[in-house]
């Protein structure tokens, strides 16, 4: 079991590795769109929370 | 002579490009008339049992909205040699590759669910237990993909992809009024105005059209399937012969509700199906045919797209093409995810209805990054050279895709809130 588990550690680690840097050029364009992006998702995820936890007040 | 040696090589040409499309015809077809999945079918029934014919003009518009965001997943595909998986890690680095690998493995298996709702719901009609579909489709799902060739497994979903054209001939046999379809249907108008209710309908719409996945089964199936750039244009054909088709079957499944239903309030297509079966026996029983291959298709496709893509980042082989002993976690995430999700629904008192929903407040939080990826994908002229996007493909791709975002947020948002429009 630990085993599997520190297998499955170690290959999370190698992807995180082989991934580490962005390929794609990171033009002024990219930039914003990501920002923009992390934004609109940290929103949506605060419409999720805020959905959830008037659920369970009521 | 001149003229009939001109016309011989004319129809030879033609005779080639017919056969040459033949191999590369597939993936662009599966994909868009898996997208008419068991959800489609019943936001097509309600949308014609609500508003008749009146919308069908707007789904015609969702043609090329269909094609001009598939066909950048066919040269990106082609391009690269990566899946969109993949293709977000390379571009964009882990944090938000693993973003998207696990929000897609969320939303499939939420999605695969669905998908066996309609599969049992539809069967369940014919008096087949729920128990016995989930069995025979596990096992059907199975042999297709264990063959060990990408090329047959094709031909066999291409196979089911044509038994969803069974809603035009029960189109016909409701002898529906040409006239009332041309007028009614062809000349942009909103019946009974503007309101909430026909927002959350043409949004319903635009989601069952584009959906996260499809975009991670198009590129995959491109890459295994081999094609190359030589064969863009023709992959090109073949997605806007796919995009075609799915909306003409929205159409006539719009047709049919439209004309039988109007005015009854559709809950599922199932439903739908019962209803129609009781005035026009042999319509509905179609529908239901429909209705489970729709499923059948969208099940093949989404548990497809996440097994190709966890193959893709964990280095695991992931073709069609390999048989279960060369690619044991291809297959086993395959068939886990299957299993599993088709469990749920033989679950009693499973949140089925909570299931359904959730499906589409989380494709909204998976749906925009994965445009925008594809669309800054598409620009990186470095891996993409000719093949990038012009100005005018951005300006058309860039538009839909700022518009699908619109709408597809607020689609989710009137999900978690459904008083907010109205």
């Amino acid at each position: 079991m630990y085993r599997g588990v520190s297998r499955l550690a170690r290959k999370f680690r190698a992807i995180n590795a082989r991934y580490h840097r962005p390929q794609i050029g990171m033009s002024p364009a990219v930039r914003v769109s990501l920002m923009v992006l992390r934004v609109y998702l940290l929103l949506l995820v605060a419409l999720m929370l805020y959905k959830f936890v008037s659920l369970l007040g009521s | 002579m001149n003229i009939f040696a001109k016309l011989y090589y004319r129809l030879r040409k033609a005779a080639k490009a017919v056969q040459l499309y033949l191999v590369i015809a597939g993936p662009g077809i599966v994909v868009m008339v898996a997208d008419n999945d068991a959800g489609g079918i019943t936001t097509y029934a309600a949308t014609g049992a609500k508003y008749g014919y009146n919308l069908i003009w707007f789904l015609l518009l969702l043609i090329p909205v269909a094609y001009y965001v598939q066909e950048m997943t066919v040269r990106l595909g082609a391009v690269t040699k990566r899946g969109h998986a993949e293709a977000i890690f390379t571009g964009f680095g882990a944090f938000w590759g693993w973003f998207s690998l696990i929000d897609l493995m969320i939303l499939d298996w939420l999605t695969l669910v669905t998908e066996f709702i309609g599969m049992t719901s539809a069967l369940e009609i014919f008096g087949i237990p729920a128990w016995l579909t989930y069995v025979a489709v596990v096992l059907l799902l199975g042999t297709i993909v264990l063959n060990g060739r990408y090329w047959t497994w094709e031909k066999i979903a291409l196979l089911f992809c044509a038994l969803n054209l069974v809603y035009i001939p029960g189109a016909f046999m409701v002898h529906p009024s040409v006239q009332d379809i041309v007028r009614q249907g062809l000349v942009p108008n909103f019946a009974g105005g503007f309101d909430g209710q026909l927002f959350f309908f043409l949004m319903a719409n635009i989601g069952t059209t584009i959906a996260p996945w499809m975009l991670f089964f198009q590129q995959s199936a491109v890459v295994d399937k081999g094609l190359l750039e030589k064969d863009i244009p023709w992959g090109k054909f073949d997605t806007w012969l796919g995009s075609v088709l799915t909306v003409v079957v929205a159409v006539f499944i719009v047709v049919v509700t439209g004309t039988v239903l109007r005015g009854v309030d559709i809950d599922s297509a199932a439903q739908a199906s019962a209803q129609l079966q009781e005035t026009h026996h042999w319509v509905g029983t179609f529908m239901a045919i429909g209705l489970f291959d729709a499923g059948l298709l969208g099940a093949i496709c989404i548990s497809l797209a996440s097994s190709w893509a966890f193959g893709e980042i964990f280095g695991w082989a992931h073709s069609l093409n390999t048989n279960i002993k060369e690619a044991p976690w291809f297959y086993a995430s395959y068939f886990l995810a299957l299993v599993s999700a088709g469990a749920v629904v033989l679950i009693p008192g499973a949140p089925l209805v909570l299931i359904t929903l959730f499906v589409q407040v989380i494709a909204v939080t998976l749906l925009p990054a994965a445009l925008v990826f594809l669309i800054l994908l598409l620009n990186d002229r470095q891996n993409m050279g000719d093949y990038a996007n012009t100005p005018l493909q951005n300006a058309i791709g860039g538009t839909i895709v700022l518009l699908i975002i619109i709408l597809s947020t607020l689609y989710g948002v009137s999900v978690l809130f459904p008083n907010l429009f109205g």
